[in-house]
């Protein structure tokens, strides 16, 4: 018996007796001989719960998380601060281990919560109709990209900000190399998007906001260049700075799309988190995915069911709008449990404390010898730095401080070759902004000082 | 909106101006007015409407919410094609570990050495499970899987220097396999079904052509039913230079006894919420690794996670990283790794019940699934709602209620939603597409024998009832939190957030 099965001995005699067989090896008779394994899969014997968590736990020490150094780490994942009611929330059984609600008599709370998370969603993006998930936010964008592709075949080409997180950028050309679309760079001149000339063979124009340089987009004009060409405006947004800056919905975008982690969800190397998926109205029945809706039982009362079904590959197969299923339901849920804690006013004082951290961060950065900005647009929360000193052994030097200075831009921006993504969060204050200060400093005083004695 | 009872209040007709649970920390750097740091042109003119609500009225309003669902840890879930087994317990408490939960995912590789061994390991194991050499976990999903697997195909075959234009699905496919061949540029091609259940060689044989790019099959079959002929399947689809992938949807039934890499499968998707004990979650998350043979593992999505020995590795000791450096690969499916949280989870199940153990799953997912069948015919169910396909089962079987709907006058939807009123949730309902007033019922090994005599013992009730009177099922639910919700209406007037 393993730890979770309760057939005995006596009750497998007796089974097999109703069945009508001899064994258990005779349920299996369809399988051919030639096809059976003949062996025990080559993997560890069973072992108990007890040890099972001590490997865990060991494994788990050999990773140094947030809470482990003083990490700036962002590009596109925060480390916020998660409120116990989250965790209290989301780990309760009713909402943990039920399946996609398709019975709605009994899916009361999954499904009234979608629909207040749809909500908050529209109110964030100012737009009117959201989903109830997608699976992250890169592949959000991918998605949107799809819904652009299904409203105008004929269009050819998507016009994608080279300040749309990198990720975002590649799961598009996976996609798009499937759909026959080409996927063109605008680049980005002193850390904003600067959109080339736009025809009629371009689908979606796809920004982020703010970019992936920190860099806060100017996006009404640049929307309202792609209305004029007939293409859609696909923004990616990072959700919390939503509550300062001007809603998608209100610049003239089509699609809001986004990674949804940094609202109530932990880091967990990257997933699961959720992607959020916004549209004008004109788009509602080409949205992908789940979307709860309002309805009438027999006696006329409230509830919430899934709607608008007709888009999904569960009734129109192929001719659905997407392939998506299983989605990030319970990520949605901590989301709106997080937005419902912060509330109307909490979500604009958070967002103004990491304006204003972020702000001071910047400034004393940038006043290092060595350290100057990558660009000068304003910032809500992340920045980008130049350093005058290799990057990887200035972020070696400060990790052996326990200070985690952020996010090496090389790999994806060469022309940043020496550059320094920087995120702020609200558990970051004062104090650690002032020692990332005293240890990037130093560390890239002492490999300026290498690099010139090599040189030398 | 409609109006509601004081107790089903959503969180925004709860809210009330003023009220709040949060607050924030300290300002502790300069006060500089707004204006100078985020010019007013970019600026919102007002705050988002979020919900005012205090704590308590939060943890009271999701609580109550909580009791208006249905979940696997109070009830039998034999959802079909679903595996709603048991989530064990100790999977939250690891997976909520610091070193894991907290871990952010562009820490450098170094630092991150726990979280890239255990990657790696569960690509072993999982490799190991599906007969391939070659596992990627990126994909979120079982349906993000299918998608990484045709793209995989079409990077194969372009780089074959041959352009495809056709997928095959079998009419019993699970909806996200067509859907998932539009989505990556091909034409769906429908393959038939024969009497007995099996796909139709025949029908395979006269649509496998050089346009056929591959044939996406489940196996065990939507009607729980292990195709006997898969080994000429395969020779059909590798004949003509196609790929074959497995969707891993029914992979309970064969863990340990069979391999989908065995079979000749060449692209297999893994579902961790079903087969491997993730929580369902009311619709996520999930994960769909992908397990695929050593002609296909070039153009897997990137990064890839990998192990390099002492040597390898600049001399120093063996450790894991991520490798970006795959030219042929198909490229990202999504952001950073993959559903990370998820991957513990099931290797925390694969190391509890090791080899023996994930055998024994798939033997008593099995047995469990042909007893509820054998107790179902023993209480008189069959007469009424016959095997699709009277045969043995493998984990899951479909009843078609067409007689049932004949004779007692009661849909497949009544009975269902008459279950629910004995407290079970009822099986998944009008799939396969291909068998009339289909009911697909999969108990899962880990539930008792009593319980799935209760089940039959209900459904028999079910029947018995609707032979007096076919009014009662055809209304029911009763003892629901609401009755019966009118989801074309819905539709048609769509209400999808609260009105302002």
């Amino acid at each position: 018996m393993t730890h979770y099965t309760s057939v005995t001995d006596e009750d497998r005699r007796e089974m097999l007796a109703a069945i009508g067989v001899a064994s258990v090896e005779d349920l299996f008779a369809d399988i051919p001989a030639t096809l059976r394994l003949g062996r025990p899969l080559a993997l560890d014997p069973p072992r108990a719960e007890q040890e099972v968590f001590e490997e865990l736990r060991a494994l788990a020490a050999r990773n140094v998380s947030t809470d482990d150094e003083v990490s700036f780490l962002g590009a596109g994942m925060y480390d916020h601060y998660v409120p116990a009611l989250v965790d209290s929330i989301v780990s309760r059984s009713e909402f943990l281990t039920p399946y996609t609600p398709y019975q709605p008599e009994v899916s009361q709370g999954t499904l009234q919560a979608m629909f207040e998370y749809q909500t908050a969603i529209s109110e964030l993006t100012g737009l009117p109709i959201s989903n109830a998930s997608v699976y992250e936010g890169p592949s959000a964008v991918g998605a949107a990209g799809y819904v652009a592709k299904l409203s105008q075949p004929a269009r050819r080409r998507f016009v994608v900000s080279r300040g749309l997180h990198p990720h975002a950028r590649e799961v598009l050309r996976t996609l798009s190399h499937g759909w026959g679309m080409e996927v063109v760079e605008a680049p980005l001149r002193d850390g904003r998007t600067e959109l080339p000339r736009l025809d009629d063979e371009v689908s979606a124009v796809i920004l982020q906001q703010p970019n992936f340089l920190g860099a806060v987009e100017d996006v009404a004009p640049m929307a309202a260049a792609a209305r004029a060409a007939g293409a859609l405006t696909i923004c990616a947004c990072d959700p919390l700075p939503l509550a300062l800056l001007k809603p998608p919905g209100e610049t003239g975008v089509d699609i809001a799309v986004g990674e949804g982690q940094s609202l109530g969800n932990r880091l967990d190397f990257g997933g699961p988190s959720f992607g959020f998926f916004a549209v004008t109205e004109a788009l509602i029945r080409r949205i992908p995915g789940r979307i709860a809706g309002e309805a009438r039982d027999l006696e006329g009362r409230r509830g919430f069911v899934l709607t608008l079904q007709t888009r999904e590959q569960h009734i129109r197969r192929e001719k659905a709008t997407s392939n998506i299923c299983t989605a990030q339901a319970l990520n949605a849920l901590a989301a709106i449990v997080y937005l419902s804690w912060l509330g109307r006013r909490g979500i604009v004082e958070l967002a103004e404390l990491t304006l204003r951290r972020t702000a001071y961060a910047r400034r004393r950065l940038a006043e290092l010898k060595g350290v100057s900005l990558a660009h000068e647009q304003p910032v809500v929360r992340e920045f980008a730095l130049r350093l005058d000193a290799p990057v990887e052994r200035v972020l070696a030097r400060c990790r052996e401080q326990g200070v985690n200075p952020g996010y090496p831009l090389a790999r994806e921006y060469p022309e940043l070759s020496n550059g320094l993504l920087v995120a702020i969060t609200e558990r970051r204050a004062r104090a650690d902004i002032d020692r990332l200060v005293d240890v990037l400093g130093a560390a890239v005083l002492a490999e300026s000082a290498a690099k010139l004695g090599a040189a030398a | 909106m409609i109006g509601a009872a004081d107790d089903e209040l959503t969180i925004y007709e709860r809210s009330r101006p003023g009220r709040r649970a949060f607050v924030a920390p300290a300002l502790d750097v300069p006060e500089a007015p707004l204006d100078e740091l985020l010019p007013t042109s970019l600026r919102r003119a007002e705050p988002p409407r979020l919900p005012e609500v205090s704590e308590p009225e939060i943890v009271r309003h999701y609580n109550r919410l909580s009791k208006r669902n249905f979940d696997l840890d109070t009830g039998f879930y034999p959802l079909g094609s679903c595996t709603m087994k048991h989530n064990p317990k100790l999977h939250e408490r690891v997976a909520a570990l610091s070193g894991h939960a907290h871990l952010h995912p562009l820490q450098d590789p170094r630092r991150a050495q726990g979280a890239l061994e255990l990657m790696w390991r569960l690509q072993q194991a999982l490799a190991e499970i599906a007969g391939l050499p070659h596992v990627s976990l990126q994909p979120s999903a079982g349906s993000h899987g299918e998608l990484a697997g045709v793209l995989l195909t079409r990077a194969f075959h372009e780089d074959h220097g041959e352009v495809r234009t056709k997928v095959l699905t079998p009419d019993t496919a699970h909806g996200t396999n067509p859907a998932t061949v539009t989505m990556a540029g091909y034409e769906v091609v429908k393959v038939g079904t024969d009497a007995d259940g099996n796909v139709d060689l025949d029908d395979l044989r006269a649509k496998a052509d050089a346009e056929v790019a591959c044939l996406m099959l489940t196996n065990p079959s939507t009607l729980g039913l292990f195709e006997p002929g898969i080994e000429q399947i395969a020779e059909i689809v590798h004949g003509v230079g196609a790929t074959l992938y497995y969707d891993g949807a029914n992979l309970n039934a064969i863990m340990g006894v069979c391999r989908p890499g065995d079979m000749g499968f060449d692209i297999v998707h893994f579902n961790l919420h079903k087969t491997f004990t993730q929580p369902h979650g009311g619709g996520g998350p999930g994960s769909g690794p992908i397990a695929v043979a050593e002609r296909i593992a070039p153009y897997l999505p990137r990064p890839q996670v990998v192990g390099r020995d002492g040597a390898a590795n600049g001399g120093s000791e063996a450790g894991y990283d991520l490798d970006y450096d795959r030219p042929k690969s198909i490229g990202r499916l999504r952001g950073m790794h993959g559903n990370y949280g998820v991957f513990v989870r099931a290797y925390a199940y694969i190391r509890s019940l090791g080899a023996a153990g994930l055998r024994e799953v798939s033997e008593v997912a099995v047995l469990n699934a042909n007893y509820l069948l054998a107790r179902l015919r023993h209480e008189g169910v069959l007469e009424y709602l016959p095997s699709a396909y009277p045969r043995l089962c493998m984990h899951e079987f479909v009843l078609s209620g067409a007689p049932m709907k004949r004779e007692l006058q009661i849909r497949t939807l009544d009975l269902a939603k008459r279950l629910l009123d004995h407290g079970v949730h009822p099986p998944t309902v009008y799939f396969p597409l291909i068998v009339e007033e289909a009911l697909l019922i999969e108990p899962t090994e880990t539930e008792t024998r009593e319980t799935l005599d209760r089940f039959a013992a209900a459904v028999a009730e079910i029947l018995r009832e609707a032979r007096d009177d076919p009014s009662v099922a055809r209304s029911a639910p009763y003892r629901t939190p609401v009755r019966r919700l009118d989801e074309a209406a819905a539709s048609r007037r769509p209400v999808i957030r609260q009105p302002r």
